[in-house]
């Protein structure tokens, strides 16, 4: 199969990320968005080290997996500490700055 | 590329351990790095095994020594001429060592250092039962208003947490300039991203507000550093490698043997258009350029107050320091395509900010539109594409950092009875109450404001002049302008310092609505009859 289609898949998944990062509310489903999308680049990721026949890319979306690893343990502590003060993880209700 | 062509180089990667050659690691070169790296890990062993009274000294003697030792080897290598005449690429090619890298790491360093003593501040806010604390909360997993929170405030608990994570964020910063790959460049991102978003959740005070901040840091951090990394991967997708001086061949149309496997995906330039659109928009977004500015007004406002003065101050030094090595040495190619965007970028930064700042009435407000603007004249200074914009960019970085850091510092002085004293109202006759934290801000405000005698006076004057040879003329009347309107609230907080009357505290003017609540004192929700909390001891 041609990796090309993978591109396509990967840009893809990358502006349904976006999308929901844009209109969904809840913090959580808005953090899985974005896990959505470093998952579409390590696609493209592959699917362009496939096209070239060398190892950088894949070695890249190792590098991707532990951040985004990482970013899980910051981003659930940030998210569920306001949770706990808030009971309520939507991002439209924090908002105690505005203009 | 065949299948069985990818799959020989696996064969080769399993190859037995002699046959694989060690990577070569200048340690001299990386050590300033490799300094807070270490001095971090040695921090979160300190919280593991010291007992809670020593550790505040403990980590701030490590965190203190790491950052000293740290310029020093900075200056060290300096001294050794990699400033200058000569300039090295460690890590198998990962790190750049040049001038630029080094002057920034200085610059970083030491605004981590002054930092760091408004970290370790434990003197303005009063003794909690016999304990000094610092700005940070007591516990942060306790939730605000609860009955954890009074204990762990009641014993005295300060979150020492603070101090590796500052330096997990400097090591990031460090290497964030001198990435020589899109890797080491997205990977340094992240490590002083992370910590900056968890410190900004930590203050001891209006912590509602902070976890706010952090929360919002975080979503849109992370949304912008997952288009750098879709960048990165359309530049891969693009050149074939990661390295810089690849790609930047490649532009060029200058590499020496093409591949004849790449010719379906080498030199299609929707991919290295869109690829470099995403990573300097990542880019931007650190920095705080407007229109990925949304975040900073409410970040600086929420975080704890050291913490903004640290993050607005040597955040700003890595992404421009990365921003310039990307635009001047990947992509120098495409020149004419990238100027007329960061024209476009520059223009609105330096006006937006500094428009929407004339209303602002919060002091940190205030100063996050401050810092947008200033964004925006340093984006004056890298459009010059010329080597005299490096060094200007550079020299506005090195004095901006400082006084940024300066007026935070100050911020935290101004209190009343609930804490910091944020709102503008509060400062008001400041002049006559403190007649040195006055003057002190004033001087800093005058330098934001670049009037002459003051460091920001000589770096607007160098980006401008940048601008101006390297072509971009009209971007600097813009410059001029907006710097203008930014010297009116800067002047309008000078005068407000000195030469209005001061409130009297304690009594309600009946002229004026009395303050709203501060929000962070909602209630929690009355615990449902039958399940009453613990009897009073």
């Amino acid at each position: 199969m041609n990796p090309v289609n993978y591109l396509y898949l990967a840009a893809l998944l990358f502006t349904i990320g976006a999308t929901g990062v844009l209109i969904r509310r809840n913090a959580i489903v808005v953090f899985m968005c974005i896990e959505l999308m470093l998952n579409a680049c390590n696609l493209a990721l592959v699917a362009f080290s496939r096209m070239h026949g060398n190892l950088d890319g894949q070695i890249i979306a190792f590098f991707t997996m532990v951040v985004a690893a990482a970013e899980v343990v910051v981003g659930l502590a940030i998210i569920v500490s306001l949770f706990r003060s808030r009971h309520s993880a939507s991002v439209d209700d924090a908002s105690l700055m505005k203009l | 590329m065949s299948a069985s062509a990818v799959h020989s180089l696996w064969t080769t990667a399993a190859d037995p351990i002699s046959k694989i050659g060690a990577p070569k690691i200048e340690y001299g070169q990386l050590s300033p790095t490799l300094i807070v790296v270490g001095a971090a890990v040695v921090g979160v062993l300190i919280e593991a095994v010291v007992p809670r009274k020593a550790r505040y000294y403990a980590q701030l003697f490590v965190s203190v020594v790491a950052l000293v030792a740290a310029f020093a080897a900075v200056v060290a290598l300096a001294a050794g001429g990699y400033a200058t005449t000569k300039s090295g690429i460690a890590a198998m090619g990962a790190i750049a060592v040049d001038g630029p890298a080094l002057f920034l790491q200085g610059t970083i360093l030491l605004a981590g250092l002054v930092g760091l003593f408004t970290f370790a501040e434990r003197r303005l806010d009063p003794a909690a039962h016999g304990n000094r604390v610092d700005s940070f909360a007591a516990q942060a997993a306790s939730v605000p208003g609860s009955d954890g929170e009074k204990a762990a405030v009641k014993a005295g608990f300060t979150t020492t947490e603070v101090f590796p994570l500052l330096l997990f964020a400097v090591a990031g910063m460090l290497i964030f300039p001198a990435a020589n790959d899109l890797l080491t460049l997205f990977i340094a991102l992240e490590v002083f991203s992370l910590p900056l978003y968890l410190m900004c959740a930590l203050a001891r005070r209006k912590r509602l507000m902070s976890q706010e901040a952090a929360v919002k840091y975080f979503l849109l951090g992370a949304f912008a550093s997952a288009f750098t990394l879709f960048g990165i991967a359309l530049l891969y997708g693009y050149a074939g490698s990661v390295s810089y001086a690849t790609i930047a061949q490649v532009v060029d149309g200058t590499v020496p043997d093409v591949n004849p496997a790449l010719a379906d995906t080498m030199g299609n330039d929707a991919l290295l258009l869109i690829g470099a659109a995403m990573i300097v928009m990542g880019l931007l977004f650190k920095v705080g350029a407007v229109p990925f500015h949304m975040w900073t007004p409410d970040v600086y406002q929420g975080a704890p107050t050291p913490v903004t003065g640290f993050m607005a101050a040597a955040t700003k030094v890595a992404a421009f320091g990365a921003l310039l090595r990307i635009l001047y040495v990947v992509l120098p190619g495409l020149r004419w395509d990238w100027r007329p965007v960061m024209w476009g970028v520059a223009i609105v930064t330096m006006l937006g900010g500094a428009i929407v700042a004339i209303t602002q009435t919060d002091i940190k407000r205030l100063l996050a539109y401050s810092s947008i603007a200033h964004a925006g004249f340093i984006l004056a200074g890298v459009i010059a594409a010329t080597p005299s914009g490096v060094s200007s960019v550079l020299f506005y970085l090195g004095a901006y950092s400082f006084v940024t850091i300066g007026a935070f510092a100050v911020v935290t002085l101004v209190r009343d009875a609930g804490g910091e004293a944020t709102h503008l109202s509060k400062w008001a006759g400041l002049g006559r109450r403190s007649p040195l934290v006055a003057a002190v801000f004033a001087v800093f405000l005058l330098a934001f404001a670049g009037i002459p005698l003051t460091s920001g006076f000589a770096g607007k004057f160098a980006v401008f002049k940048a601008a101006a040879e390297g072509g971009a003329g009209p971007l600097v009347v813009v410059g001029v302008v907006s710097s203008a309107i930014a010297a009116f609230f800067y002047i309008r907080v000078i005068v407000l310092m000195f030469f209005s009357e001061p409130k009297p505290e304690g009594t309600t003017n009946p002229r004026s609505p009395p303050p709203p609540p501060p929000p962070q004192k909602r209630r929690r929700p009355a615990p449902p009859p039958g399940k009453a909390g613990p009897p009073p001891l």
